[in-house]
């Protein structure tokens, strides 16, 4: 070698110097992957809160994992085109690929009236960027930022001695979350209807559309059925009366949904999900939902993409609301966990919307 | 002690601005890929043009390599590290030019669309929309960011074992 061999203290001060870069940044590289933050709520720990939950796994969304495929159109009104460029809003005839769900995690439970209904929708214009929502037909969503879903998902972890979650968990997150109780009150005085077709959808985040001006407002959306609103009635003893419900009405005519935007008024909280807005906020009929085909998820188009609320097209942009980065990274993972499984069959085959289809004619 | 030739300077402008980028893009995946917010949009939203841009520097880089002198390594060096230099060097090309495409190609195949900038300017996909083949990409997504993080750290950890001990010029030729 060219130089003069260094002296033995000075050699092992240079050793250290190549070791400490690459270790500084190791070290940094496991700090970023959240090993030394225990409190961080990662993908990972939704993913295991909800598998301790009873969240089935095999193939299936790892939440609202029990689900059917619908398809249809949507056709504006034209009256929300001034508060937004997306061309949702602007064109007729949009292709629509749909969802309807219970928000369980287990793709065999029983059909109940208590359970959360969703409904997601896929927008795929011809000629513009695509947009995908999912909604909830409660009012509000009880959860107003990745702290309280990880804290609501841990307090919903099955007791192996009963199966089921343990209630004085479930009492102590309502105890430990008093934030969250005036949402919680407004979601639990909703009318329950008797099914999907009757049920009202809401956006639960708020969203900011754009105009083509450059103009932005604050606001949420519901999907609000033509169909006339029928209180719940349990059919006892069949458990999927709410999907062969659904289908039956699906065969039966098309279905028909008002996609109503309400605009944020001065006091409404934009970045926050579990506050209800005031009931005098202006709303428009943007335009409306036709649904008028019904397919197993099993080999159904809506069952290869996930209904992530922050696809979406110019002219509507997220809002600061914090769910909404949840929801849409937990939804990918979820969604790259389940590709990777061998799926079994849904509750709601095939076979079952056939049958509905062969009583009728 | 010998003077080395330096790389051209195109070579170390190339070098260095996709070191900082590649580092940077390693950070924000993982950092991304373990969290649900408050920055999770935003560096998702970085994530994908930063990624073209590395890939068309790396694949402009890679043609500027085969086309441009590079200064021999020093004649003493022992020949298992002389093959390690060549095949770590041909590695870190492989990923530099394989994790933009693996992570376009995931997201075609998972029927996302792929802003590149905005929401207006999307990139077409790549591969057919096949939830399996997205599952299995985004697994080796990971995979390959791991192996590029690791391969990185070695590379660094070489040319400081050539500026520190071996004072051999081949860290200079780069600076």
């Amino acid at each position: 070698m060219a130089q003069k061999p260094a002296r033995p203290p000075m050699l092992a001060l240079r050793w250290l110097g190549v070791g400490a870069v690459p270790a500084a940044l190791a070290l940094a590289f496991l700090w970023t992957s959240a090993c030394f933050s225990p409190a961080r709520v990662t993908q990972n720990r939704l993913m295991s809160e909800l598998h301790n939950a009873g969240s089935y796994g095999h193939g299936f969304r790892r939440a609202h994992a029990k689900g059917v495929c619908v398809s249809g159109w949507f056709d504006a009104s034209g009256e929300a085109s001034h508060l937004s460029r997306a061309a949702v809003f602007h064109e007729q005839h949009v292709p629509v690929i749909g969802r309807f769900a219970l928000a369980v995690g287990q793709p065999y439970a029983p059909d109940s009236t208590a359970t959360v209904r969703s409904m997601a929708l896929r927008f795929t214009p011809p000629d513009a960027p695509e947009w995908r929502t999912g909604m909830n037909d409660p009012p509000v969503l009880p959860l107003r930022d990745a702290h309280d879903v990880s804290d609501f998902f841990a307090s919903q972890q099955i007791d192996p001695a009963t199966g089921k979650p343990d209630p004085a968990r479930m009492k102590a997150f309502g105890a430990t979350h008093p934030w969250l109780k005036s949402a919680a009150a407004e979601n639990a005085h909703r009318l329950i209807s008797s099914g999907f077709a009757d049920d009202t959808f809401h956006s639960l985040n708020s969203f900011v559309l754009s105009a083509a001006d450059g103009t932005t407002t604050p606001v949420r959306w519901a999907m609000i059925p033509t169909q006339p609103v029928a209180p719940s009635d349990v059919q006892g003893g069949d458990h999927e009366y709410l999907f062969r419900k659904l289908i039956d009405d699906i065969h039966g005519h098309p279905l028909h949904w008002h996609l109503v935007i309400t605009v944020a008024g001065a006091h409404d909280a934009i970045n926050d999900p579990s506050q209800i807005w005031a009931q005098n906020d202006q709303t428009i009929d943007a335009g409306t939902l036709t649904l008028n085909s019904i397919e197993s998820e099993d080999d159904g188009p809506c069952t290869g993409i996930t209904f992530d609320p922050l696809v979406l097209p110019p002219g509507i942009q997220p809002s600061d609301d914090p769910i909404l980065q949840v929801r849409s990274a937990a939804y990918m993972r979820s969604f790259s966990l389940r590709s990777g499984e061998k799926h079994s069959p849904s509750a709601v085959t095939t076979n079952l919307i056939q049958a509905s289809e062969s009583k009728k004619s | 002690m010998t003077r080395m030739a330096s790389f051209p300077l195109l070579s170390r402008v190339l070098h260095w601005l996709m070191a900082i980028m590649i580092l940077a893009m390693l950070f924000i995946g993982l950092f991304m890929a373990s969290s649900v917010g408050p920055n999770y949009h935003r560096l998702v939203t970085l994530h994908r043009p930063l990624g073209i841009a590395i890939l068309v520097l790396a694949i402009l880089r890679l043609g500027n390599r085969l086309r441009s002198s590079v200064p021999p390594l020093p004649d003493d060096l022992p020949r298992l590290l002389r093959r390690a230099a060549t095949a770590s060097h041909i590695l870190l090309y492989g990923l530099m030019i394989a994790l933009p495409l693996v992570g376009w190609g995931m997201l075609s195949a998972g029927g996302f669309p792929i802003p590149l900038w905005g929401q207006s300017v999307l990139l077409p996909a790549i591969l057919p929309h096949n939830p399996v083949l997205w599952s299995w990409l985004r697994s080796t997504h990971t995979i390959l960011a791991f192996s590029l993080f690791g391969l990185v750290l070695a590379h660094i950890a070489a040319a400081l074992f050539h500026g520190f001990i071996r004072r051999d010029g081949v860290l200079k030729s780069m600076t």
